[in-house]
């Protein structure tokens, strides 16, 4: 069985999914995701952001998601998206994706970067939300294909991503050590 | 890939129960919609049961229901229950001599499996009825086949 979805990141950073890092928290509160906006960022998520990050994973990294957020936020490039779903105020989950074209031959399709829900508001169809956002974005690029990657023991999230439809694309990732 | 036969009955019965969340079903109409044995389906009825996924009602009108969470259950957790899965299910452990030939091909099997493993753990059963209802094999049918690419660096 899938735990139920508490108390682990839904994460996926530049297509590396972090540990699951247990968080304590109280009840699923999935009342609190009626009255959620999704829309996109703007700078001042940015410590709403980088708090919620650390809540989840218990890791402060400020520098990196001031950076993510250059890249990715309201002054990124075309064709990337940094989207929020923000509740009175507060920033309950975040979404990043890109557009990418022609690597590994293939033509431009949307990434899915990270995905990240507050624990207290998941359950109750956020990410799914966030998702959806997303891929409304990547039709506007006119995109029709979206990828991610991540790690193969992080069944939440992966269960996650199935659930919205995605499965085995046509490529095997390998790596190797070198000495 | 093939799943043995008590597994892959076992799934079409859980898929079936989830599919009518609302219904009991009796292990006739599910043997019938399936083409499979009334006999062997009680078999796999009984072992979910067991299991705490399916429930039997008796009487006028009882039959089978589905009592897990069809968002947590995952094809792992049924396929589990009637063959091993994962490392060293089928392969060559009960080998006597061990060569670099015979661990090698252990590595490249041991991928293998941990990519089934994970595939059947992400995919729960209310994703199998998304992916029924979607039918997303229809799309492929009419989709031309891309061409061959060669791979290029990022």
């Amino acid at each position: 069985m899938l735990p139920e979805d508490r108390g682990t990141t839904l994460q996926v950073l530049r297509g590396h999914a972090t540990a699951p890092k247990p968080v304590a928290q109280s009840n699923v509160d999935t009342d609190s995701a009626k009255d959620v906006v999704i829309r996109l960022a703007v700078p001042s998520d940015l410590s709403s952001l980088v708090a919620l990050d650390e809540e989840v994973t218990g890791l402060p990294k400020r520098k990196y998601w001031k950076e993510a957020f250059a890249r990715y936020g309201p002054q990124g490039e075309a064709g990337r998206f940094f989207f929020v779903a923000e509740r009175k105020n507060q920033i309950e989950g975040f979404i990043v994706g890109e557009v990418r074209a022609w690597e590994f031959g293939e033509p431009p399709c949307g990434w899915v970067f990270v995905i990240q829900v507050r624990p207290q508001t998941r359950l109750a169809g956020l990410g799914t939300r966030l998702f959806e956002a997303l891929c409304d974005a990547f039709r506007s690029a006119g995109v029709r294909k979206i990828r991610t990657i991540m790690a193969r023991d992080n069944h939440l999230v992966l269960s996650f991503f199935r659930s919205q439809g995605m499965m085995a694309g046509p490529f095997i990732e390998l790596e190797t050590t070198i000495d | 890939m093939r799943l043995q036969k008590s597994s892959s009955i076992a799934l079409y019965a859980v898929l079936e129960l989830a599919a009518h969340p609302a219904h009991q079903l009796s292990g006739a109409e599910i043997a019938r919609k399936y083409g499979i044995s009334v006999h062997h389906l009680a078999k796999v009825l009984r072992d979910l049961g067991h299991a705490g996924i399916v429930d039997a009602v008796r009487g006028v009108g009882g039959g089978y229901q589905l009592i897990a969470n069809p968002k947590r259950l995952t094809l792992l957790d049924v396929i589990k229950l009637f063959e091993p899965v994962g490392r060293r299910a089928g392969s060559g452990a009960d080998r006597n001599v061990a060569t670099d030939a015979s661990t090698a091909l252990d590595l490249v099997l041991d991928e293998i499996d941990q990519h089934a493993i994970a595939t059947f753990h992400s995919i729960t059963i209310s994703t199998m009825l998304k992916l029924m209802a979607r039918k997303p094999w229809s799309q492929q049918e009419h989709e031309p086949r891309p061409a061959r690419r060669t791979a290029s660096s990022r």
